[in-house]
């Protein structure tokens, strides 16, 4: 599809990937990090108030700094996916560590009563009842990630951020509506996609709101 | 690269007139208090009478939800094509970025307080306004001041792409920088500016401990593996802060 002069199609697909292959990254990465802020008090002392700074951290700065550190080209899109993962991580770390602290301890110990092992209880027990609550940091590291996308196009990197700063340099309204209205419209997709994905991960929850 | 940047830093000229650095900081932190402090005057009584009426309270997290997906360089470059060029149009969306925050934590916080600090406020003859404002409110301010921090990181954060429309700020040197390639300069811009978010960060969370009143205040002690010191009290009274506890949003 065409619009503005532009290839509407390949905007809209660099900007989900993005937007999103950050998103599950920092999702991998904040995982085991998580996990070691919630058994140790040592490594949460340091990760929680280092993600807190890491996410203070204006993206335009963030942006910025990527290429000097990384020594990547200035106008390449890693910056923007760097530094997305780097929210997502900061974001989520903290959700993690919180989520496994929520999972009741009796929980905890009568899973190892009945005979799961460490690794076991982590991923069959612990994990599984923290969903909800990875679910709802995901979500919201997945809708700023799509709004934060578009601040790469001031660095010229594309996505549909790009029609915003060519509209805005044409005078042409239109064209930086359709930027918002799509970024707005992808946010929401994945969006609804990460619930549908909470869902079926909890199908326990279902039941329970059935009742 | 390094050098350049300290020679950056290093040029008297960077220190002073409208362009220098301390100018560019003040700028900055005046179009941050100033959208702010506009948007805390809409937001916070707002969400503190949902909170207190419990109507809409639906559409007040809804609407925070849906505010967050808006990109912030989108709104910024409408409201200027729209509103023309100044400091009005940038920081009229500075405002509308700094609302749901500000909204939600406001309404979060009056409508989590203990509900039998408020039936007993009821109970002693205290009127509707009253219990608000001295119980519901008192309780509030953690969960508010945690969206105040938010909101002011964000309009710091969107003041540096503001730069992008005419808005001065740190982020001139960042988009100045860029249009004539002048690395050290966009490098220099976004370490103050990084700076200034942290430093401004920290200055609130202590202004935070400072204010929060009643037992949350004592509440300094941990355990040792990292959860708060159990004080049954101080958590009836601050039941407000949930959402940063998941075990209690669980139930």
């Amino acid at each position: 599809m065409r619009a503005f002069g532009y290839d509407i199609d390949q905007l809209v697909i660099a900007h989900v990937l993005l937007a999103i292959i950050p998103v599950i990254l920092g999702m991998i990465i904040a995982l085991p990090l998580g996990w070691w802020a919630h058994r140790s008090r040592g490594a949460r002392r340091v990760l929680v108030p280092l993600s807190g700074a890491l996410y203070t951290i204006p993206s335009l700065a963030l942006i910025v700094f990527i290429p000097v550190v990384l020594g990547t080209p200035i106008l390449s899109p890693v910056n923007v996916g760097l530094t997305l993962t780097i929210y997502t991580v900061a974001l989520l770390v903290r959700s993690v560590a919180e989520a496994l602290d929520a999972v009741p301890a009796s929980v905890s110990l009568a899973a190892l009563a009945v005979g799961y092992r460490p690794a076991g209880l982590l991923l069959g027990v612990q994990l599984p009842l923290a969903v909800p609550v990875l679910t709802a940091g995901l979500r919201v590291a997945s809708v700023s990630s799509f709004s934060l996308v578009t601040v790469g196009a001031l660095v010229g990197i594309e996505s549909l951020g790009t029609l915003m700063t060519d509209g805005f340099q044409q005078d042409y309204t239109a064209m930086v509506v359709t930027g918002i209205v799509g970024s707005i419209a992808l946010a929401f997709i994945f969006d609804a996609l990460w619930l549908g994905l909470g869902r079926a991960l909890t199908p326990w929850s279902r039941a329970r709101a059935g009742v | 690269m390094l050098g350049r940047l300290v020679e950056w830093f290093t040029d008297p000229a960077q220190w002073s007139g409208s362009a220098g650095i301390p100018a560019r900081v003040l700028e900055h932190l005046g179009y941050t208090l100033l959208a702010v402090a506009i948007a805390a005057v809409i937001a916070l009584p707002v969400g503190a009478v949902i909170g207190h009426t419990r109507r809409g309270g639906l559409a007040v997290v809804g609407v925070a939800n849906g505010l967050r997906a808006l990109p912030e360089l989108g709104v910024l470059v409408l409201f200027v094509l729209l509103l023309g060029l100044g400091l009005l149009p940038p920081t009229l969306a500075l405002v509308l970025l700094a609302i749901p925050p500000l909204l939600a934590g406001a309404y979060a916080g009056v409508a989590g307080a203990d509900p039998g600090a408020v039936d007993a406020a009821r109970g002693i003859g205290m009127r509707e306004h009253q219990i608000l404002l001295q119980v519901e409110v008192p309780s509030a301010v953690p969960l508010m001041l945690g969206g105040l921090r938010f909101a002011t990181l964000q309009v710091i954060a969107t003041a540096t792409i503001a730069a992008y429309v005419g808005l001065g700020g740190l982020g001139r040197y960042i988009i100045d920088g860029f249009s004539v390639r002048d690395f050290p300069q966009m490098l220099g811009g976004a370490l103050i500016v990084a700076v200034l978010s942290i430093v401004v960060e920290l200055v609130l969370q202590v202004l935070g401990r400072l204010v929060t009143p009643g037992p949350d205040r004592l509440r300094l002690g941990r355990r040792p593996d990292g959860t708060p010191t159990p004080n049954p009290a101080a958590d009836a009274l601050t039941s407000a802060s949930a959402p940063s506890h998941p075990e209690r949003v669980d139930r």
